[in-house]
């Protein structure tokens, strides 16, 4: 185990940068972040159409998420992988094609988060705002939003957590994040796979507990 | 870029490789639910134990399962698993479907994990006097928890165990990763053999689609009708 750790700790962490592309824990953590605060503006502007008034802007985007949602991340990540070089015209790296398919999927997820916690914000916050006289979207944007997304917060450290256990699918189209690095140790190595796939999801472990664990204060802080 | 058809998905074997992968899809859902179902009360019911031992493995079961990725669990069922067994056991795991059977047990542990949560909240949903009323009516705990709690309980907890059933549905798409022959596996299978990507993508999406819209319309119809909320029956 201890020789397994000497001669591949440096490929598990960061793939074979700097003598190759970066990969390993650091890509993993790198696409879920980009992932998440790429897909949070998408997810907003999803989230306050579903909560429009206009039914033609409130019920395609209701479809639409309801369609990702129906949908295995996989096939969002299959659809990326076949469907951007046919309209970019050139070939999409691995990375951008699965942050592309990241940000669609956890879009869905994060306006289902935004639109709940706008629905669950008093009426009398959206009237009395517009007694006031601001405009719909003034109240929104200066009233409801800063308190919905406040509410948010541990839904988003949730969510998070749920990106990064996503980015483990990039394997499949050959990215080379944790999961495809273990993957690759194990074709090495061959003989210890429990070794292996044991430690791949102890590092999984460390990164989402730990997040899990601070998303229950920020709601306990939250609550008080 | 040529014209869009579907003609040559719809009959012979591509159509029969894409029906064999919803199959299985289907198989494993059900499998998953007939194993994961009881594997759920069990933890629920150890989470809410008075003992703390019960109490702290149930609790660290479902942690230490949830913060794990499925496809990992999948990797390890697969690769890591079988090097524990004795070797006549193996043998005949490997002579048999062996991509299944992981899958099934990840799908398993991952989904119970997920639905002894939603079910924990269900029984503490429950109003605490329906135990203390048993109980006074001579029920043991155990007997007052099997037959008063549990089906109150199991009631409430409908609509959020339908929408983990269809996270299930989802999540059997991650078994294609250990080459189990489902419905994604397929739809690689028949995309490679006719270079029609737009539509073999087209036809399985509407497919996953159209059981995700029976799951939804199901947990729907169990919100307005099951659940006690509403008031009266």
């Amino acid at each position: 185990m201890t020789e397994l750790i000497d001669t591949y700790w440096l490929y598990f962490l960061m793939g074979q940068y700097p003598h190759g592309p970066l990969g390993g824990l650091t890509l993993t953590v790198l696409l879920a972040t980009l992932g998440l605060v790429l897909a949070l503006p998408l997810g907003v502007l999803l989230g306050l159409a579903r909560f429009s008034p206009q039914a033609w802007l409130r019920l395609p985007v209701t479809a639409w998420v309801w369609v990702v949602r129906g949908t295995p991340l996989l096939m969002v990540v299959f659809w990326a992988y076949f469907f951007l070089p046919t309209i970019t015209g050139h070939k999409t790296g691995q990375f951008a094609t699965m942050l592309i398919a990241l940000i669609v999927f956890d879009a869905a997820y994060l306006a289902e988060i935004v639109h709940a916690g706008l629905k669950a914000l008093p009426r009398g916050q959206l009237q009395a705002s517009m007694s006031l006289g601001l405009t719909r979207a003034q109240a929104l944007r200066w009233v409801l939003l800063p308190q919905a997304l406040r509410h948010m917060l541990p839904s988003l450290i949730n969510q998070f957590v749920a990106t990064i256990k996503e980015t483990s699918l990039g394997t499949i189209i050959g990215l080379s994040e944790l999961s495809y690095i273990a993957n690759q140790i194990n074709a090495q190595v061959l003989v210890k796979p429990v070794e292996i796939y044991l430690t791949l999801a102890g590092s999984y472990f460390v990164m989402c507990f730990g997040l899990t664990r601070i998303a229950k204060t920020v709601e306990r802080r939250l609550a008080t | 870029m040529p014209t869009l058809s579907f003609a040559p998905l719809l009959h012979g074997d591509y159509f029969t490789w894409l029906l064999t992968g919803l199959r299985l899809s289907l198989l494993l859902t059900g499998l998953t639910l007939l194993t994961a179902l009881p594997l759920a009360v069990g933890l629920a019911l150890m989470r809410l134990s008075p003992r703390r031992p019960l109490r702290v493995v149930g609790e660290a079961y479902v942690e230490a399962v949830r913060c794990v990725p499925l496809l990992v669990h999948m990797l390890f069922w697969y690769f890591g698993m079988p090097e524990l067994l004795p070797a006549g056991l193996k043998e005949r795991l490997y002579a048999g479907n062996i991509e299944v059977i992981s899958a099934w047990a990840a799908l398993t542990l991952y989904t119970a994990a997920y639905m002894s949560e939603d079910i924990r909240s269900g029984v503490r949903a429950v109003p605490a006097e329906q135990m203390h009323a048993a109980m006074a009516l001579g029920f043991s705990p155990r007997a007052a928890m099997r037959l008063v709690v549990l089906p109150q309980a199991l009631r409430i907890t409908l609509p959020p165990l339908l929408s983990q059933t269809l996270n299930l549905w989802k999540n059997t798409s991650v078994a294609t990763v250990i080459g189990a022959a489902e419905l994604m596996y397929q739809a690689q299978r028949v995309e490679s053999a006719t270079f029609r990507g737009f539509e073999t993508f087209a036809l399985v999406t509407v497919a996953y689609l159209s059981v995700s819209l029976v799951l939804t319309g199901l947990a729907q119809w169990a919100q307005h009708r099951v659940s006690p909320a509403r008031g009266g029956r």
